[in-house]
């Protein structure tokens, strides 16, 4: 498919606009508040960020919430030793977490397919057992890591003198809370949206896709193909420790269950839930995900009697019997039946669903019309055209 | 001397249930070459077999408590007491071993059901996409477990007559010292009859030796005329009955609750790439070395020299096999080469 400039431009402006003005359009259905459209933003970036290293080269890694974690112990730790300046605690989850990346990338790239997964796996259990356990000085373990009053932030304290209570998190003043928070986060996601349009249309981009049509290939051809795979792994750590950076930059504290390897399974079916390899997709799977992880977990039985109250009253229980079992507490069985049923039917996403229904319509036009004029056939998309 | 051996003997327990879940996991990806992610839940539904099993047997009438005759007591009384006296007692005594009759038809049944269902579809699909969807599974069987049972772990007591610790140290003349619970004795010996079973059904059988054959080369064996697919469903079946016979053992040890199998598939499957993918001894034999590592790890000279190694010896060795040996301590060439 043929992709111009123009084109990309008018994406990452459609996006752009589609996210800023989400406090807008989201009020209606219900999640228009800051909270939840920071989780939005922030899960967006994470999932964006899986993207470049699951979509382009294929690695499926399987513990990729150690990021998440790392990036928001290292904020935390800014907030509590710099400055509670968002900045400094952003850059400094991005830089932390891109280390951690190069290390386990380092190793878990030695092996491809189930192998890597198992690896990262691996790595992020034992992050998660460490943080528990013996790093407790560091994480401060089930309790998650807090900031005080008694923090010294050295910067804070050198600029304005000691302050007498637990300051909130800002940037250059403006407070992280609320919506103010949410167009930092939305920023930020513009901007990585940008990052990962760019990488996914340059020619380290074209070698990740060959990584994944084809690796033997491109080792036979003489291309040592780890440094790319190593360099997209990164690239995903950086994106995911921003991801946790936000996290603690919105509420700041850490905890090691952000790095359980459920949180790593979430991000996994965000991105194919939206569409593996596309660019939409990612953002569209976390903002889904998230949505209904809030919509759902709410509900309770009583909720429930009002929505089917229009039943008959012995097949109204039996509904709400049912129905109960997947919403409040029982949202994960929804998560979980949402995922098999993704994997089986639509292995392309919502964004590869709707480009299906897309073509659908395209062609039933087409045949409403080729009654008057014969259709040339370009009216059907080629075969390969909904992969891409 | 007694506090190695008494670690050993720590290991041997869990490293049974390890190689139980790593066996019927390796079983399955030498044969339909499929990644089970749900194998973990299917560890749980098992157990979760011995619960009901408990449950079922124990159901119970409230009848005036004789004993108090000052004002009026009621006590649950299970149906079997009234009806049997100490027979019925003794047969609720034996809840988790007679739950093994529960257990192997229903996981059969389960697996069959889902290698038809499910699994078959999955064959030709990428090993992403065959992660990706049982592990949706075993999210789903899990939160179907825990909308029946709960949340919180659910303790089913072994049997009367094993409940102690068997006093080994006196056995082979090393004093009192190491005495070693007896149901974790069990279990290890019953894990060894089940692995010994499944290694001589494949080792002795026709049907064995089909599926080996199968492994090896499916597709000539599928020229000899074998439907090599459907011995597949079977062993897909018995490696869910392996593994709800592990879980089902387990539950005196640990009280099962919902998510025990996710801890369990993990080190599975870290048991199984260590053993080699494939491999069905190279997972029993992985199972208990592990099972025995992560026991010595545990003790507190250990820890007391590197802190923190309990937690990640597993997986700190899954990470040096991997990368020292790709193919796992007993893997065969050609399987999984990259």
């Amino acid at each position: 498919m043929m992709h111009t400039v123009k084109r990309d431009r008018m994406l990452v402006g459609g996006f752009a606009l589609a996210v800023l003005t989400m406090p807008v359009w989201m009020t209606p259905l219900g999640a228009g508040y800051p909270d939840l459209l920071q989780r939005f933003a922030i899960y967006g970036i994470f999932a964006i960020g899986f993207n470049i290293l699951f979509g382009l080269t294929g690695y499926l890694s399987f513990g990729h919430a150690v990021f998440l974690g790392v990036g928001s112990y290292a904020a935390v730790w800014s907030f509590k030793l710099l400055s509670m300046n968002v900045l400094p605690a952003v850059l400094c989850a991005m830089g932390v977490s891109g280390l951690f990346a190069l290390a386990i990338g380092y190793i878990s790239l030695r092996r491809s397919g189930i192998y890597f997964s198992i690896l990262t796996l691996a790595f992020a259990q034992m992050a998660y057992n460490l943080a528990y356990s013996v790093l407790t000085p560091i994480t401060n373990g089930e309790t998650g890591l807090k900031i005080e009053r008694v923090d010294p932030r050295l910067i804070d304290t050198w600029i304005s003198g000691p302050s007498t209570l637990i300051p909130s998190t800002n940037f250059f003043g403006m407070p992280m809370s609320g919506y103010s928070g949410f167009f930092f986060c939305a920023v930020l996601l513009i901007a990585a949206f940008y990052v990962a349009l760019r990488i996914a249309r340059s020619p380290f981009g074209a070698m990740l896709r060959a990584i994944k049509s084809n690796q033997n290939r491109l080792n036979y051809a003489g291309v040592h193909t780890r440094p790319y795979a190593l360099t997209a792994f990164v690239i995903s750590g950086v994106f995911a420790g921003l991801a946790g950076g936000l996290l603690a930059a919105t509420d700041p504290l850490a905890g090691a269950e952000r790095m359980q390897w459920t949180a790593s399974g979430e991000v996994v079916l965000m991105t194919i839930l939206g569409g593996v390899g596309t660019q939409l997709g990612p953002f569209v799977g976390a903002v889904i995900i998230k949505y209904a992880e809030n919509i759902f977990s709410a509900f309770n039985p009583q909720t429930l009697h009002g929505i089917f109250a229009f039943l008959p009253d012995p097949i109204e229980d039996v509904v709400v019997a049912v129905t109960g079992l997947f919403v409040g507490n029982g949202w994960q069985l929804t998560l979980g039946t949402l995922f098999m049923l993704l994997v089986i039917f639509l292995p392309g996403g919502v964004i590869e669903g709707a480009r299906r229904l897309g073509a659908l319509i395209a062609r039933k036009t087409a045949a409403l019309r080729g009654r008057r004029s014969p259709p040339l056939g370009s009216a059907l998309p080629a075969p390969g055209a909904a992969s891409e | 001397m007694d506090a190695i051996l008494l670690q050993l003997l720590n290991g041997l327990d869990k490293g049974g249930a390890y190689a139980l879940i790593a066996l019927g996991l390796t079983l399955i990806f030498g044969t339909l070459g499929v990644v089970n992610f749900a194998h973990g839940a299917l560890f749980m539904l098992g157990a979760f077999c011995a619960v009901t099993t408990h449950k079922l047997l124990t159901i119970s009438k409230s009848v005036k408590d004789t004993s108090i005759t000052l004002f009026d007591v009621h006590k649950d009384v299970p149906y079997l007491q009234i009806w049997w006296g100490d027979t019925g007692a003794r047969i609720i005594d034996y809840a988790v071993p007679l739950s093994l009759l529960l257990a192997i038809p229903m996981m059969l049944l389960v697996g069959v059901a889902l290698e038809r269902g499910l699994i078959r579809h999955f064959y030709r699909r990428t090993h992403a996409d065959q992660i990706l969807v049982t592990f949706g599974l075993a999210i789903v069987l899990q939160e179907v477990v825990k909308a029946y049972f709960g949340a919180n772990p659910l303790p089913t007591p072994a049997p009367e007559i094993v409940s102690g610790s068997a006093n080994i140290g006196a056995w082979i003349g090393l004093g009192d010292a190491l005495s070693y619970p007896w149901w974790r004795l069990v279990y290890f010996l019953f894990s060894v009859a089940v692995i010994g079973m499944v290694l001589a059904f494949l080792r002795f059988t026709t049907f064995g030796m089909v599926v080996r054959a199968g492994m090896r080369d499916r597709e000539t064996v599928g020229l000899f005329g074998i439907d090599i697919e459907r011995r597949f469903t079977i062993v897909f079946g018995i490696a869910v009955v392996v593994a709800g016979l592990a879980g089902a053992m387990y539950t005196p040890v640990l009280p099962p609750d919902y998510h025990m199998g996710m801890e369990f598939l993990v080190l599975s499957f870290v048991v199984v790439v260590v053993g080699g993918m494939g491999s069905v001894g190279g997972a029993v034999l992985a199972g208990f070395l592990l099972g025995i590592l992560q026991s010595f790890a545990s003790m507190n000279e250990v820890k007391d020299l590197l802190p923190g190694i309990d937690q990640i010896i597993i997986y700190l060795v899954a990470i040096v096999i991997l990368l020292v040996r790709p193919r796992g301590l007993m893997g065969r060439t050609g399987v999984m080469e990259t």
